[in-house]
């Protein structure tokens, strides 16, 4: 009994490892077999689903590449699944990379591969003129190389509940375009009885990135971190103190609820409790799910007397990164060629058209959105224009609405955010939540500086 | 009075203890040793840029604010999971000890709640006590009771106790049913023919009798709070808001898995370490002396 028993586990154990060898065996790729590429992403369903639907788009395409998707847990924990993975020299080869990590990855040295070297160590072309210009900015180098290939990019838009504004005696077509009209309406809405007129999610992001862009401001200097790690946060400016302020004022007046961190607030807004709400431009399919009213897309409000301003938003979602296999390397060149070839497939306008259309994140290309417009979407589902709109206003990117660069910034976002926290718990000043977030910020980044030498 | 088992040679005792040596070794001493060694070295998350910074690590902990507010954190919090798990168990076992119907079904059901992860545990405390989608969350905010836990530290920091104290309650039950049975009936009735009522009978008898399952107890919950509780904390609260529900461990998880920053969670690990052996050594030391066996 005994020694069947133990028969069974070295039957398993040797099970165990079966996959191991073959995978190791088809990465050599010889005999016909598919080199099989690693892929590990951190979208859960439905997303996720239409992510390895891409990914099996591919692998029908062709028959010398395989790439095997592998959910990996939220963003951040496939960040940290990744980094793991390449200390213990068995990362994947392809990696998706929520825009927070873009500074840690691009410090990683080594560890990546350049999407542009990728490609041209390939033979590949990938037309990057042709993406829109905040969604392809965002994961380039100073000097305009690709570093990550773009793939899921959202931005932050304005819902509003039109039968909750119809009720309080405001237009239900026209959204508040700025603060200040936000303001009104957010009064009005309480006076007609609705508890929480106005609510955001991802605090960081949206009421301290996006505003930042959206009114050409610095968020660090060196162009937020885009000219290397010696960049120092700048939010302790007039016009943040000003939108903190008001935001702790309007949460004191009950005009606006804090929700949560991340993404805590989204089901405020289709449940009908909040009757405005900033949230991503990925919540949409949830509200069209789930939302028994009317509702619509606007753009993120902003103060109309701050010179220059609306500019484009900035954008949030992720890319993908090739890497290597550990801290001595170890991939082939036929490997890299696959993901090469995998980023040039996921750049056709019919794979961008539909991923855009299938899941609500924007389209990657001007070709594909003009692809889309063409096809008559855009006027069946009024409203998801409106983030592309938003990222595409205001002309060309200045050195503050190309996004974020900055080291460490997964703990800063976090930093924001507690510290946002403890101002709408009546600790503090808009002021002093800024200030705190510089100090506290400088020294993560610091930190990060030091440790990337 | 005890029987002392000599084995002649040292090969058959070794082999017996091997098992638990290495499983020790394997789970314990490797991975402390390598806390240790990382909590000296500074280095990049990829693990590409490595220096040797020694004490640098410690004095930047000490010197952080946030750490001593996670460590004042942890003293309230472990306090008050432990005094509020113990008691409440206490009471739970005497009421189960006496002699009533059904008292079998009781107990079964009070152990329950230990087999329940407790990450699932804090979802379910979630679930009642989420300001808006919450069955007692919203009936205190539709009473006038304004409570929201995203946004009030007291109210979160009562709720991860509450939740990390709820999961420890049948554990505790076990231990004190277990003690109080373990009472002889016949001081009891000796102390009741003396005239004591009940409530000085307890005191005064059943309590000291009950001290070294109790000073177990404290033991067994104390290193519960400090490190057990995590998975509660990260499922209720993650830490916040702000950094109100912040434990030690929960910064040094923050610190090292979220944060990437290895250099800084070895040496708050390492801190962790000490705190809770020399916790344990005072405990015995001078605890001990105290109690009754």
């Amino acid at each position: 009994m005994l020694r069947r028993n133990l028969a069974a586990l070295a039957l398993a154990a040797l099970a165990g490892f079966a996959p191991f060898w073959t995978s190791a065996a088809r990465a050599q790729g010889g005999g016909g077999q598919p080199v099989e590429l690693q892929f590990w992403h951190g979208l859960a369903q439905p997303l996720g689903g239409q992510l390895e639907g891409v990914v099996a788009a591919f692998n029908e395409s062709q028959n010398r590449y395989r790439i095997v998707p592998t959910f990996r847990g939220s963003y951040p924990e496939t960040m940290v699944a990744a980094i793991a993975a390449f200390r213990a020299n068995a990362a994947p080869h392809l990696v998706q990379m929520f825009e927070v990590g873009t500074g840690t990855m691009m410090a990683a040295g080594r560890a990546v591969k350049p999407t542009h070297e990728l490609l041209s160590e390939a033979g590949v072309q990938v037309d990057f003129s042709d993406y829109l210009p905040a969604v392809r900015g965002y994961f380039q180098t100073n000097d305009g190389r690709q570093m990550s290939m773009p793939f899921n990019s959202s931005t932050a838009v304005m819902y509003w509940n039109k039968d909750a504004f119809r009720r309080a005696g405001l237009d239900p077509e026209t959204p508040p375009k700025t603060w200040r009209e936000l303001e009104d309406a957010a009064r009005k809405l309480k006076a007609a009885g609705v508890a929480c007129p106005y609510t955001t999610s991802w605090p960081g992001w949206i009421q301290v990135e996006q505003v930042s862009s959206i009114h050409d401001q610095p968020l660090a200097s060196l162009g937020n971190g885009f000219g290397g790690l010696g960049a120092e946060l700048k939010v302790n400016n007039p016009l943040m103190v000003r939108h903190m302020d008001n935001l702790i004022r309007w949460q004191k007046e009950e005009l606006f609820r804090y929700g949560g961190r991340d993404a805590a607030a989204d089901g405020l807004f289709p449940n009908g409790e909040c009757a405005i709400a900033t949230l991503s431009a990925g919540a949409r399919s949830r509200i069209t799910r789930e939302a028994k009213f009317q509702w619509g897309t606007a753009m993120l409000p902003y103060y109309d007397d701050v010179p220059g301003a609306p500019r484009n938003s900035i954008i949030g979602g992720a890319s993908l990164w090739a890497l290597n296999r550990g801290p001595q390397g170890g991939r082939s060149a036929e490997e890299w060629r696959g993901l090469a070839e995998f980023f040039r497939f996921v750049s056709q306008t019919d794979v961008a058209a539909k991923w855009h259309t299938d899941t609500g994140y924007v389209p990657l290309t001007r070709a594909a959105y003009e692809k889309v417009k063409a096809s008559g979407y855009y006027a069946q589902t009024p409203g998801a224009d409106v983030p592309i709109e938003q990222l595409l206003r205001g002309g060309e990117m200045t050195e503050n609405t190309r996004g974020i660069r900055l080291g460490g910034y997964v703990e800063i976002r976090n930093i924001i955010q507690e510290e946002m926290e403890k101002a709408f718990q009546g600790q503090g000043s808009g002021q002093a939540a800024l200030a705190a977030i510089t100090t506290r910020g400088n020294q993560v980044l610091r930190n990060f500086e030091r440790q990337s030498r | 009075m005890q029987r002392r088992v000599i084995f002649n040679g040292t090969a058959l005792p070794l082999l017996l203890l091997a098992p638990q040596l290495a499983v020790t070794a394997v789970f314990f001493l490797w991975p402390a040793g390598v806390a240790v060694y990382q909590s000296v070295l500074q280095q990049d998350a990829w693990g590409l840029r490595t220096e040797f910074v020694g004490l640098r690590n410690f004095a930047e902990v000490f010197a952080d604010p946030d750490w001593r507010a996670a460590a004042w954190n942890t003293a309230l919090f472990s306090a008050a999971v432990a005094g509020l798990a113990m008691g409440a168990a206490l009471v739970l076992a005497v009421q189960a000890d006496k002699s009533i119907r059904g008292a079998r079904a009781y107990r079964t059901l009070l152990i329950w709640p230990y087999a329940v992860a407790p990450a699932v545990a804090a979802v379910l405390w979630l679930f009642l006590f989420h300001p808006s989608i919450g069955l007692i969350g919203r009936a205190l905010n539709a009473n006038g009771i304004p409570w929201d836990t995203r946004l009030n530290g007291g109210q979160a920091m009562a709720l991860v106790v509450l939740a990390a104290a709820w999961k420890q309650v049948s554990y505790n039950f076990i231990f004190f049913l277990a003690g109080l049975q373990a009472i002889p009936k016949s001081v009891l009735e000796a102390a009741a023919i003396d005239g004591a009522r009940p409530v000085r009978r307890f005191w005064t008898v059943v309590f000291p009798l009950l001290s070294p399952t109790t000073f177990f107890l404290l033991v067994v919950n104390l290193v519960y709070a400090f490190f057990d509780t995590f998975g509660t904390i990260h499922a209720l609260t993650g830490g916040g808001p702000g950094k109100a529900t912040e434990t030690l461990i929960y910064k040094a998880y923050v610190e090292g898995v979220q944060n990437t920053n290895l250099g800084s969670s070895a040496a708050q690990s390492v801190i962790l370490m000490v705190i809770v052996v020399a916790l344990t050594m005072v405990q015995f030391r001078f605890v001990e002396r105290r109690v009754h066996y």
